[in-house]
């Protein structure tokens, strides 16, 4: 083996206290010298392989034998007869050979040469020599009218390639204005998320919060899966009652609760978890993905963790027949900020 | 002729004949691999990452990467009637309805958990070691990019099933999308294919899930295998070890046998984690509904760093010209990141800068040895860590009974001291380490015998260490700081270089300045001889008090 240049430090730096001494002299293993030990372990090795054969065919037993219905503990069962007559197999020929190769295998430590990696200045020169001739024959130095029109060339090719994305998903009607506007509209009622009943104000105790949807939720045709989940996305809401004296209406927001209750939306202002851990006493509404939590009696503000912005408020009115409704939509965007989302907030209202 | 030889030849000519076998096998069969535990640690990420092709391929028999609605109607009656996307259908399938799907499924999530884990501390042993020095500055960048990868596949396989977490973890990546400036929103749309949450998302992660990722990550692990093999493997300073030779067990049979033995332990104890410890029970959270999550919502542990750094910035918004900036996600989530994993592609090149070192390096450094590097290890490990924990610290709070508000807190200002202060300790340690060496190689090993003079001075018996081992505790380079050149040459003209040169002397002292050198070779000898001369005091003094006594054993036999 032919050591190139001389960029390997020597064994032995200048100054150092010790020579080498060299490999450690080889101790023989007991398996080496004692024959009945050797054949121990050969036993050993493959009891284990034999094992692991069971084991192979102990999962065939555990899949014809188990069949599942559906129970949770039916499975269970199943998992672990698969599992371990499955995971005891392999283990089992892992630990095979490796005490095969720990036992039985030479352990004599050999030494190999390594090289220096660089090749010899010769062939350096070479490779740039032949680098230079290519570029001569191409006479891309030279023709620099080829060369600037293929940089030009190669430098527009990414266009298409962007661009042939653009249909991944609708671009028009604008983004930013599809994201501002929800299903709620004046007059729509707010029913409860689960049994979609109307609520009436009474129906809601002091200290009380319902989560909300709203009504046109219902309307959605099943087949409609992806509206329904984007309504669920944007449009839920959580109701609130307090006490008259115990929240802060915010100005140009007067007249948005009813006796009390106030509407918020659930979404967190954050990246858009819905907020679900109300604290009753404080009225914090918490967000458990990244603890934003937010006062329901200060308009719905930030009082700690990563979200900037106010849960947006909906406006409540009762309806003729005494259900709560909206006044209309948001007056701005729900969810997380997005570059263009303060264009979409309405005037009067904030 | 042996039995072997007569069973190999001819397959082996057969082979030679036509792909000129012969050559490779007969160098690289006999290839010689150092062995050290340290050294399996990339064996396992490499051994899981077979391990999830199998179970992933597997588990795409049965999986349907839609988002058409499906009323369910398979055998777990607790969700029978409930409408809810393909996706999440098929994965409740292959729990219930498919023998060893529940198993297969497990054995696939415990052994991602496993692929990243492994890599990760296969990072910090080859960080740790130097052994991302010259010439393996390439396998590091490749190393670090299948960490990335692997976070990716490991992000796009949890958003599949369609459960409540999958589809929480993609709400707040819509959320990320959204904060970016400029082309956020039209980008969100792009990605999930209109508003959030589309019908499109889940068989374009599926894709990049099962194709993308996977192919990028076999071509690269490909690459850093065949590096690691052209260069061959570093390993540990030591008697008979060094720059030029590798010392170690050949690759047939030893390392056949021990690599492909690891291989059946990695896997057996993947489907044996899988049998007993359930993971992610997708029947238990529900379809996804954006407008529910439960308490204590998690990501897979490698996402929890992202989480932590969402969960502990301040709630900064700016709004310019009428456009809405949103620093509180995008720094987190995009800016931080961004920055953390460029600092460890380029650390080779600073370190190298700093210390001006550009020497082959093929034996490895104890991490004392390198006491800044070893600091500057730990204190991003700190740093990393800290953010994993703020990524969990709802459930901190509950474990511990502090308002989560207070860890939050705290993390926010001790993101700040308690790393540069790890780095502080970790250093010291490293240093004390080293002066430890030094004193072993000096005066021997500590026997714990203690005498007590004539005269009534104490002292302990010292015995030298064998010459293997003070040869192994000596056998790392010595390093110095680098000094600046000259402002002005002896000439009186401007060193233009005189400022980088200043810079780089700086950055080396904050490399070398209060490392302990080993021993000079006539520094050792004067030690040594003072040490005898010292037991030599001792033993007159000794032989005073009536004879019978036992001669302290200062040399070993």
């Amino acid at each position: 083996m032919t050591t190139h240049g001389s960029e390997l430090e020597p064994t032995t730096q200048r100054g150092d206290p010790l020579p080498d001494p060299g490999l450690p002299p080889h101790e023989p293993r007991l398996t080496d010298v004692d024959v009945k030990q050797a054949k121990r372990a050969e036993r050993q090795v493959s009891a284990m392989f034999g094992v692991a054969a069971l084991g192979s065919i102990g999962f065939v037993v555990a899949y014809l034998a188990l069949p599942l219905t559906g129970e949770l503990d039916r499975l269970q069962v199943s998992n672990i007869a698969l599992g371990v007559t499955l995971g005891l197999a392999l283990f089992l020929i892992g630990i095979g050979a490796i005490q095969w190769a720990k036992k039985l295998m030479p352990d004599v430590e050999m030494v190999q040469e390594r090289h220096s990696l660089a090749s010899t200045p010769d062939e350096q020169a070479g490779a740039i020599a032949a680098i230079e001739a290519g570029a001569e024959e191409s006479g891309i130095g030279r023709r620099k009218m080829i060369r600037n029109s293929l940089l030009g060339a190669m430098a527009l090719l990414p266009l298409p390639i962007v661009f042939i994305l653009g249909d991944m998903g609708p671009l028009s009607p604008n983004p930013a204005r599809v994201r501002a506007s929800t299903i709620w509209e004046p007059g729509m009622r707010v029913v409860n998320d689960v049994t979609f009943e109307p609520i009436r104000p009474e129906d809601l105790e002091v200290g009380q919060l319902v989560n909300a949807m709203p009504e046109a939720y219902k309307e959605i045709p099943e087949e409609e899966h992806s509206q329904a989940l984007r309504v669920r996305a944007f449009a839920s809401v959580i109701l609130v009652r307090m006490e008259l004296d115990e929240f802060v209406v915010e100005p140009g927001r007067e007249g948005w609760d009813v006796d009390g209750i106030l509407c918020y939306s659930k979404i967190c202002t954050h990246v858009g978890c819905p907020i679900s851990l109300y604290e009753q006493q404080t009225h914090n509404m918490l967000c458990p993905c990244h603890q934003s939590t937010f006062a329901l009696a200060d308009g719905g503000k930030v009082v700690f963790g990563p979200a900037r912005r106010p849960l947006p408020q909906l406006a409540l009115e009762v309806d003729a027949e005494g259900y709560l409704a909206a006044q209309g939509d948001f007056s701005e965007p729900v969810g997380p900020s997005y570059w263009e989302r303060e264009q979409f907030i309405d005037g009067e209202s904030v | 002729m042996s039995a072997t030889t007569k069973l190999a030849s001819k397959p082996v000519a057969a082979l030679d004949q036509r792909l000129t076998i012969g050559k490779l096998a007969k160098d690289n069969l006999r290839k010689v691999f150092p062995d050290h535990w340290s050294f399996l640690l990339g064996e396992i990420a490499l051994y899981s990452f077979i391990v999830l092709l199998l179970s992933g391929t597997f588990l795409t028999l049965f999986f349907k990467p839609s988002m058409v609605e499906v009323v369910y109607q398979g055998s777990y009656v607790p969700l029978r009637g409930v409408p809810m996307s393909e996706a999440y259908a098929s994965t409740l399938d292959i729990s219930f309805e498919v023998r060893g799907g529940l198993l297969m499924r497990q054995v696939h999530h415990w052994s991602a958990l496993l692929f990243v884990a492994s890599m990760a501390v296969h990072m910090f042993r080859v960080f740790f070691t130097g052994a991302f020095r010259r010439p393996r500055e390439i396998n590091w960048t490749i190393g670090g990019l299948l960490l990335v990868m692997g976070l990716a596949a490991g992000f796009t396989g949890y958003s599949l099933p369609d459960d409540l977490l999958s589809g929480t973890g993609l709400r707040i990546i819509e959320g990320i999308v959204l904060s970016i400036p400029i082309v956020g929103t039209y980008l969100s749309f792009l990605i999930f294919g209109g508003d959030y949450p589309g019908e499109d998302i889940i068989s374009r992660l599926y894709i990049a899930h099962v194709l993308l990722v996977p192919g990028l990550i076999l071509a690269l692990v490909g690459a850093h295998l065949l590096i690691l093999w052209y260069q061959k493997h570093t390993q540990w300073p030591g008697p008979g070890r060094t720059e030029n030779n590798v010392v170690g067990y050949p690759l047939f049979p030893v390392y056949t046998a021990k690599a492909g033995g690891f291989f059946f332990v990695v896997s057996g104890v993947t489907v044996l984690m899988a049998a007993f410890i359930q993971i992610n029970p997708v029947w238990f959270w529900g379809p996804y509904d954006p407008s529910q999550v439960s308490a204590g919502t998690q990501p897979d542990w490698y996402i929890g760093w992202l989480d932590g750094l969402l969960r502990v910035m301040p709630g900064w918004e700016v709004v310019i010209a009428g456009y809405t900036l949103s620093l509180n996600v995008l720094i987190p989530a995009a800016i931080l990141p961004a920055i953390m994993i460029t600092v460890l592609f380029v650390y080779p090149a600073i370190e190298r800068f700093a210390t001006g070192d550009d020497r082959e390096h093929n034996l490895l450094d104890r991490p004392r040895n390198n006491p800044t590097r070893t600091g500057l290890g730990v204190m991003a490990i700190v740093f990393y860590g800290m953010l994993w924990l703020s990524g969990g610290n709802d459930f901190v709070a509950t474990i511990f009974q502090i308002p989560v508000n207070y860890i939050t807190t705290f993390m926010r200002i001790g993101l700040f001291v308690l790393p540069p202060l790890a780095f502080i300790i970790t250093r010291r340690i490293a240093i004390g380490l080293q002066r430890r060496d030094r004193e072993r190689v000096e005066h021997g090993r500590e026997t714990g015998v203690i005498r007590m003079t004539v005269e009534g001075e104490f002292y302990e018996e010292h015995e030298p260490i064998d010459k293997y081992e003070a040869y192994a505790l000596t056998a790392h380079a010595r390093e110095e700081a680098l000094e600046a050149g000259a402002e002005v040459d002896d000439n009186g003209v401007k060193n233009s270089a005189f400022k980088k040169s200043k810079r780089q002397a700086a950055l080396s002292r904050f490399y070398w300045n209060d490392t302990i050198q080993k021993p000079r070779a006539d520094e050792l000898h004067d030690e040594q001889e003072h040490a005898a001369l010292e037991t030599e005091e001792h033993l007159e003094h000794e032989t005073l008090p009536g004879g019978g006594h036992n001669p302290p054993e200062v040399t070993r036999h």
